[in-house]
């Protein structure tokens, strides 16, 4: 046997595993032409609230159901119930992020066939759940008015992978003196090109864009005859 | 928070392929981009504490850290960046999204001895 050292080269992504799953979940997501949102934020920005907003405004027009990650509660998806479409809680316990495997093992007895959108709320972290790819369509981060115009510089990373800013709770803007315009630059500073919304759960001011534009992305992606509009 | 969970990938992985070989391990390196979402000082303290439960406890954590590479389409060049803050040409301030490298976290080596 030879003791001596050699370089064995070796070329795996460590998330490989991860990876491999949001893959496969991709690949059945578009075979099932359901469009796949997943939500991304610190603790307390207002996911939960903007997305019982989102799931009670859209279940007219489309199939929608969630899909809840918190660290050790049911309370969202208590609330999320409300909004009466297929809402699911998935309690990650000390895990800070949600991953691939777990959205597969949460959809075993879901037909995807039967839905337009899925939407996702991931754990409200802005630094973990950036590396995991849950082979969504659409990663949206959330930042509230009252966290600071900063929060981009701050999390960089995060911002960086997502497709869209929505800026929640627009209606406290003034009492939090939001800066709009540096709000904007360090948001594409850190993400180039990215669009920014602008939501009030509360008011539902800003709603309307937001539905239109996920309307828009799934077109994109789906077929139009696979969406089935009651009337 | 998360780079217990990728120092114990980091290890699985480098057990599998020395488990194989029935080879020892010296020294696992690794490729870290600088938008990995991963931060040096805390994977490399994670991995201390890994590594203890496992068949490598003397296998050391090379870890490569890799910039942001942007595309830049004024210059028609790849180009640094200022910062992760700023995804902009460092030549011309030309913003990019175009990301050529930077988001690696990836095993790409490892020292065996047999």
């Amino acid at each position: 046997m030879n003791s001596s050292p050699r370089i064995l080269e070796v070329r795996k992504n460590i998330l490989k595993q991860n990876d491999e799953i949001a893959r496969a979940l991709r690949n059945r997501f578009e075979k099932a032409g359901v469009f796949v949102v997943n939500l991304v934020s610190s603790p307390g920005s207002g996911k939960t609230a903007f997305l019982e907003s989102t799931l009670t405004k859209m279940r007219g027009d489309f199939r929608v159901a969630a899909l809840v990650g918190d660290l050790a509660t049911e309370n969202d998806a208590v609330r999320l119930a409300r909004s009466q479409v297929p809402v699911r809680q998935i309690i990650t316990g000390t895990v800070c992020h949600l991953e691939a495997a777990m959205i597969e093992r949460n959809l075993t007895d879901w037909n995807l066939n039967e839905l337009d959108f899925l939407f996702i709320e991931n754990v409200g972290n802005l630094v973990c759940p950036s590396s995991y790819d849950l082979g969504e369509n659409l990663r949206v981060v959330l930042m509230s008015v009252t966290e600071g115009e900063d929060k981009p510089l701050k999390y960089p990373t995060i911002v960086n992978s997502a497709d869209v800013a929505v800026i929640t709770k627009t209606d406290l803007a003034d009492a939090v003196e939001f800066d709009w315009p540096a709000a904007s630059k360090n948001l594409q500073a850190v993400r180039p090109g990215i669009e920014i919304l602008r939501v009030s759960a509360k008011t539902g001011n800003g709603m309307e864009e937001w539905l239109r534009f996920v309307a828009t992305q799934r077109a994109r992606v789906c077929p139009a005859q696979d969406v089935v509009e009651h009337v | 928070m998360h780079e217990l969970s990728i120092a114990m990938s980091i290890l699985d992985m480098a057990e599998e392929e020395a488990g194989r070989r029935s080879a020892e391990v010296d020294a696992i390196h690794i490729k870290l981009g600088a938008l990995s979402g991963i931060v040096k000082e805390a994977l490399l303290s994670a991995y201390d504490l890994a590594r203890t439960e496992t068949t490598l406890p003397d296998a050391q954590l090379i870890i490569e850290e890799v910039p942001v590479m942007i595309f830049c389409p004024r210059c028609q060049a790849p180009r640094s960046v200022p910062s992760i803050q700023q995804l902009s040409c460092s030549e011309c301030e030309t913003p990019s999204y175009e990301i050529l490298q930077g988001r690696e976290l990836q095993v790409v080596a490892l020292e065996l001895r047999s």
